[in-house]
């Protein structure tokens, strides 16, 4: 019955890694941009998230959309002024440039907020469950989590395939050159998409801060997972993205149900196993360069 | 409409095209023939804005437009059927018409009036673009570009890699578009099609207009001469 238990949290686990995954899903599928701050910038909307709270006086959940509107600020003003300039052949420049970006926020909230850990409130939804039996308890957190995966990456799935912009999003990840034809200004569509990426990261950076405490370092470790749910489910493949998280979700629930202290271990291992023998991912459509 | 002045464009150290006058009126449909390497292409790309210019200038309308990026060109109304049609792959066919659009130019053609064009279309609206033949991508691509409803069109080797019959086919709507009052700039290589269609004709030879006239005038001996660039 423990393993039924491990199955079912490792499921609702991978909704947050799905989450976390999705921006850096569609910052690469749509620019090939790897973002390797896109941990930072989660933590960064928790501590976000915190500062409003307390600077307008309202409740944890009640900043969020507020959070999620200037992270997707932030994310349109930084493509267009910075990440636009490294896009190009060579996409070394765009993941060191990520990659300083990152730094820079670990020290910036290093500074602004100390070390010592933080968590956010989500009321009382954090410790209620739903008993199935003496084995079995399920959080409504955690479903709230998954539901929340599972409706925005539905939303996303519907603004790609029946809006203009969409399909402009997926022309440009096709063949910019020809986009630009269709009098499509890409680095426009890359502004929208870093928007999109940085509100979802929004969104994980509050699930994830809920759950569990957070401090200024905390990005990079998160930032693996969602690698980890990317390449899984597959790059390029939204649901593929879902099922990449609660892959890993789930081989974690059940490492930890081995022994503790495999959780982590047993997701990497599968990680490492799905790279090795399915490159592509669970439902990946390969890589066009 | 169409007015290039001095143009001389290239590719980092390659420089494809010296010096190059073209003047194109509204209405009109003009061929730009030469042989492989004579710069058509560049020529087209530079009008698009997709090359680097090293001098001259390009103005359409009476604006020069050579500073402009190649979306604000589409929204002034300037298409291009690129070379090799770069369908995309992960539309369907409806999507890549409809993305020809993006724009929302106002104007005549709708997606029913390209495929009533291409009939070949009409069954292949919700297939994947990127399994068809490419007669049928060629198609699209024509289509895709008047569904910008562009005052200009470009169309370039419209006929590169595909049978005659197909050819044909894609020729014969070429005075629809016309008869819409669109002008049209054609690239081929094969000579007779671009005639056959066309109301003046271009000759470039190793970057330069070596021959310029009207279609019904100009003699075959000196198109051919423009060509190879060798005395007949």
């Amino acid at each position: 019955m423990s393993w039924l238990n491990a199955l079912i949290q490792g499921v609702l686990l991978g909704g947050l890694y799905a989450i976390f995954a999705t921006g850096l899903s569609l910052a690469f599928g749509v620019m090939r941009f790897v973002n390797l701050a896109h941990g930072d910038l989660a933590i960064l909307s928790g501590y976000l998230v915190l500062s409003t709270a307390s600077t307008f006086g309202i409740g944890h959940v009640l900043s969020v959309p507020l959070v999620l509107l200037v992270m997707a600020g932030i994310g349109y003003i930084g493509q267009r002024v910075l990440f636009n300039r490294t896009i190009g052949p060579d996409p070394l420049a765009g993941i060191l440039c990520s990659f300083g970006i990152g730094i820079v926020i670990q020290n910036f909230l290093l500074a602004r907020y100390t070390a010592t850990d933080k968590s956010l409130d989500a009321g009382s939804i954090e410790t209620s469950t739903i008993r199935v039996n003496e084995s079995i308890s399920i959080g409504h957190f955690s479903l709230l989590t998954f539901g929340s995966a599972v409706v925005l990456l539905g939303a996303l799935q519907l603004f790609l395939s029946y809006t203009s912009i969409g399909r402009a999003f997926r022309a440009t990840a096709d063949d910019p050159a020809t986009a630009e034809l269709m009098g499509i200004n890409d680095k426009r569509i890359y502004g929208f998409a870093m928007a999109i990426a940085f509100a979802t990261v929004g969104i994980a950076g509050f699930f994830l801060g809920a759950r569990e405490t957070f401090a200024p370092a905390s990005g990079p470790n998160q930032l693996l997972f969602g690698f980890e749910a990317v390449v899984i489910g597959g790059l390029g493949s939204l649901w593929g993205t879902l099922i990449g998280g609660v892959v890993l979700g789930v081989a974690q629930t059940f490492g930890n149900q081995l022994s503790v202290g495999w959780n982590l271990l047993a997701g990497h291992v599968v990680f490492l196993l799905v790279l090795a023998f399915r490159p592509n991912g669970l439902f990946g459509t390969g890589v066009r360069t | 409409m169409l007015i290039v002045e001095g143009l001389s464009a290239g590719y980092e150290d390659f420089r494809a095209l010296f010096d190059v006058n073209l003047s194109i009126k509204e209405g009109e449909t003009v061929a730009i023939v030469g042989a492989n390497g004579a710069g058509k292409t560049t020529l087209l790309r530079a009008v698009m804005g997709q090359v680097k210019l090293h001098s001259g200038s390009i103005r359409f309308d009476g604006v020069d437009i050579s500073s402009m990026t190649t979306h604000e060109r589409v929204k002034l109304g300037i298409s291009l059927v690129p070379e090799g049609r770069r369908i995309f792959p992960s539309l369907t066919v409806r999507e890549n018409l409809l993305i020809g659009g993006f724009t929302k130019r106002p104007g005549p053609w709708t997606i029913e009036r390209i495929v009533s064009m291409f009939p070949m279309l009409d069954r292949l609206l919700s297939r994947s673009a990127s399994k068809l033949s490419g007669g049928e991508q060629q198609a699209i691509a024509i289509g895709r570009a008047l569904l910008s409803n562009p005052r200009l069109v470009l169309l370039d080797e419209v006929s590169l890699g595909l049978a005659p019959v197909v050819v044909k086919q894609l020729y014969s709507a070429l005075p629809a578009i016309s008869d819409q009052g669109t002008t049209a700039i054609i690239v081929e290589q094969d000579i007779h099609q671009a005639l056959a269609v066309s109301d003046r004709v271009y000759c470039l030879l190793e970057g330069k207009v070596a021959l310029t006239g009207d279609t019904s005038t100009v003699s075959k001996s000196a198109i051919t001469s423009a060509y190879f660039g060798a005395a007949v």
